[in-house]
């Protein structure tokens, strides 16, 4: 329960900061991917302020040895630089070309009342379940 | 390219937030804060592993609710795609996600910090090909 408590209470702030941030509007993603066009540098920042702080934190919290609520941290268990990631990669990419949605802020900006989000947010579900369910069976 | 709508202060702020809200999770519960993973897995999870994902995703939704509700007018949304093209802007965001483990949060913040090799070519892999979409999609409608 402390556990849900702390994970809510983490996305309710990264939910804000997306919002601040304006990550949560689809035209200002779709001006940060339009650099050849009216290129807006925001995301960068947003990217920037966000590694600042964690970069620092995750390091902090390394040196302590394990997280205060878990037993143990948990990291990738992949290291190379296989085919599923960078076709994953790119293939999100589009997608996220496409939308100007990444899936953060798609839940985000489901709360602010139009209904392409919950298609939006239905086909990604719907796509990762194909993945999950289906096709990673093949390449793992 | 002209440089417009940069909003330099705001984008700080929010990253920073974000930032802190990663390291939450990490210094907490020892979890990096991706987001695709984090829901992706608990759509297929139970018991304790699927609570604090759905948990997590909760409190992204309820932050827009928030604005919503509190702010009303303030919070900005502009989305020009119709229902076809966020259809499949959403499987494929779903798809690429899953199969190249992760997305902005996870690859872009969380393992770019980490200066994860995979997650640093997985962010220049989709920033390129979200760029080359864009080009081609807005330039040449």
């Amino acid at each position: 329960m402390r556990r849900a408590i702390v994970a809510f209470v983490c996305g309710l702030v990264f939910g804000a900061g997306l919002i601040i941030s304006q990550m949560s509007n689809p035209a200002k993603v779709i001006g940060f991917l339009d650099v050849t066009g009216n290129w807006d540098p925001s995301l960068a920042l947003v990217m920037a302020g966000a590694i600042a702080v964690f970069g620092v934190l995750y390091r902090l919290a390394l040196r302590q040895g394990t997280p205060l609520l878990a037993p143990q941290f948990t990291l990738p268990e992949k290291d190379s630089l296989d085919a599923p990631l960078m076709v994953g990669a790119l293939i999100f990419g589009v997608g996220w070309g496409l939308g100007g949605f990444c899936p953060g802020p798609a839940i985000v900006s489901a709360a602010f009342g139009d209904a392409r989000v919950w298609v939006f947010l239905a086909a990604m579900i719907a796509g990762m379940l194909l993945y999950r369910i289906g096709l990673r069976r093949t390449h793992d | 390219m002209t440089v417009v709508n940069f909003t330099p202060w705001s984008a700080l702020t929010g990253g920073a937030l974000i930032g802190l809200a990663a390291a939450g999770m990490w210094w907490l519960l020892g979890r990096l804060a991706g987001v695709s993973g984090i829901l992706g897995t608990a759509l297929i999870s139970r018991g304790e592993d699927f609570t604090w994902r759905a948990a997590f995703i909760a409190g992204l939704f309820l932050a827009g609710v928030a604005a919503a509700v509190l702010l009303p007018g303030e919070v900005q949304f502009n989305l020009e795609a119709g229902y076809g093209q966020v259809l499949l802007a959403g499987a494929l965001v779903g798809l690429g996600t899953q199969m190249g483990s992760g997305c902005t949060s996870g690859h872009g913040v969380c393992g770019v910090s980490r200066l994860s090799p995979r997650s640093i070519v997985a962010t220049l892999l989709f920033m390129v090909a979200g760029m080359v979409t864009v080009y081609f999609w807005v330039h040449q409608p």
